[in-house]
């Protein structure tokens, strides 16, 4: 079994429900998030649009986080999740430092990294992730990517051609898929991020671990 | 940062996102590579001395693992007090994971220790010259590794693209060559004589012209291979955040002391060798520091 996602950003809203649900599930704390969604405009007036670009952990193949981790505290489940522990974890940061995607943070109540599981919890109990049934427009596509007649496995298949995973230059074979997305929603130097202007938001950065 | 093409074409903004992490390997990396760097350096220059000048280096058997002691210690110090959970170190020993560099550095800065002490207790309660001549060998042999995994660390950081394992290897090993050697100047003092001193200074001079083309090599050609490298490298170009601090580096860490070392050599002044080798030192730290810090400015989602 190799569990993927999938992500159709024809049908992401940029709802941010999928954040929120995934806030609550795991209890992530103020000021870090496992899942977040990013809006880029893009296009000059009156040629403009948004595009909602939801961001978690790729759980690569060839994770870096993995291989860095000095005390595996990062680890592979036999499903194909990167799963952490964060009894074991020393709060060195090199899995943050080593994750190209930056989906890994230092939890400021614990002091220790922490990252998307895929709810790894919920699939043990036969559940999907939280973030798949907040979806209001079933965006999140969930599954089994060995299994040729999973909901995953046939999207991939039928949008062949329009399937992108984020910086597949890195070779870390990333399981976390998108369909109809660009050089704008997957590559972070293909638009400006300018220092406090947001739409709801002025803040650009924030201390990891809430110190250091 | 950089201006890309596409942002001409596209006019992208990001409009609304999560504030990204601050610096995740702050200033306590500084130090603890700038540290490693001075504590490898002097066991490396004093098997170097032991062979070039045996009746000058004679005295520095002990100061000198005394002074590598007191620098790995810093090292490990602050390696240690980057951690988020300190107390949990000992996982690294009970729970190793050996593709790491971290694991395997932890395990070699350990033995490395161990065996500066065994210097210790060779020259300072057994004052077996001959043992101790002995292990040193052992000592540099394990020093090479030490002073090399931050690079394997930083390379295995696949986010940061800047940091490649050849270039960043060979710069740990003039790192060491130039701390060490700028050390060994300023512990030296009177007992080694000016023949010995203008050896370190050949070092000195050396690994800080080496780091320098490695630097601008990185600086000129980098952008052309990587467009993360090119954005990276923004911020120490034109009013860049780093600009100031990396060319302060340059200068004070290579060359000054590589002018330095020259006129020390012309007017025979061990002065000038002297304050070559406390340039090399402070500048190191600059260098080293901005060199971290660009790589984390940049936003990886």
């Amino acid at each position: 079994m190799q569990l993927g996602f999938l992500v159709d950003l024809h049908l992401c809203m940029g709802c941010k429900g999928c954040e929120i649900a995934c806030k609550v599930e795991n209890e992530v704390p103020l000021s870090t998030w496992r899942l977040r969604v990013k809006y880029v405009d893009v296009g000059s007036f009156p040629e403009t649009r948004r595009t909602f670009t939801p961001l978690r952990c790729n759980h690569c193949e060839n994770a870096p986080c993995e291989k860095i981790c000095p005390v595996s505290a990062l680890h592979y489940l036999e499903n194909g999740i990167v799963n952490i522990d964060k009894e074991r974890c020393i709060g060195c940061a090199g899995c943050v430092m080593a994750c190209p995607y930056g989906a890994i943070y230092i939890d400021p109540q614990t002091q220790t990294a922490d990252k998307c599981t895929y709810c790894a919890h919920r699939i043990a109990s036969s559940m999907m992730p939280a973030c798949v049934v907040a979806c209001p427009v079933q965006a999140n596509i969930f599954g089994d990517l060995d299994d040729p007649t999973s909901n995953i496995s046939k999207y991939i298949q039928h949008n062949q051609g329009n399937v992108q995973v984020r910086k597949p230059e890195k070779g870390t074979n990333p399981h976390h898929y998108y369909v109809g997305g660009g050089n704008v929603t997957l590559n972070p130097l293909a638009s400006h991020r300018v220092d406090g202007h947001q739409l709801f938001n002025k803040i650009t950065t924030l201390p990891v671990g809430g110190h250091h | 940062m950089a201006a890309h093409e596409i942002l001409a074409a596209t006019n992208a903004v990001v409009t609304l996102d999560v504030a990204l992490p601050g610096i995740v390997w702050p200033w306590l990396v500084t130090v603890n590579m700038w540290a490693k760097s001075i504590g490898t350096g002097v066991i490396f220059m004093l098997f170097l001395l032991l062979r070039k000048h045996p009746e000058a280096a004679g005295s520095l058997r002990f100061p000198t693992t005394v002074v590598s002691i007191i620098f790995i210690h810093i090292f490990l110090l602050f390696t240690l007090a980057d951690l988020h959970q300190p107390f949990k170190m000992w996982h690294i020993f009970f729970y190793p994971h050996l593709t790491s560099a971290i694991t395997v550095g932890a395990w070699m800065a350990t033995a490395f220790v161990g065996l500066l002490f065994l210097l210790a207790f060779l020259s300072f309660i057994k004052k077996d010259n001959a043992a101790f001549d002995k292990t040193l060998t052992w000592v540099v042999i394990l020093a090479i590794p030490v002073t090399l995994y931050t690079a394997g660390l930083m390379s295995q950081c696949t986010a940061r693209e800047l940091w490649q394992m050849p270039t960043e290897s060979a710069q740990m090993i003039f790192a060491a060559l130039l701390s060490g050697s700028a050390a060994m100047i300023l512990l030296g003092g009177s007992k080694l004589d000016y023949e010995a001193k203008k050896t370190l200074g050949v070092v000195l001079g050396l690994s800080a012209m080496m780091s320098f083309i490695l630097y601008m090599s990185e600086y000129v050609f980098g952008p052309m291979k990587a467009e993360e490298v090119a954005a990276v490298l923004e911020y120490i170009k034109g009013d860049g955040p780093y600009t100031v601090m990396f060319w302060l580096g340059q200068w004070i860490a290579y060359l000054l002391p590589m002018l330095l070392i020259v006129l020390s050599r012309t007017s025979k002044s061990e002065n000038i060798l002297k304050l070559a080798a406390i340039l090399a030192l402070a500048g190191l730290w600059l260098v080293k520091h901005v060199w971290l810090i660009i790589p984390q400015l940049l936003p990886m989602s």
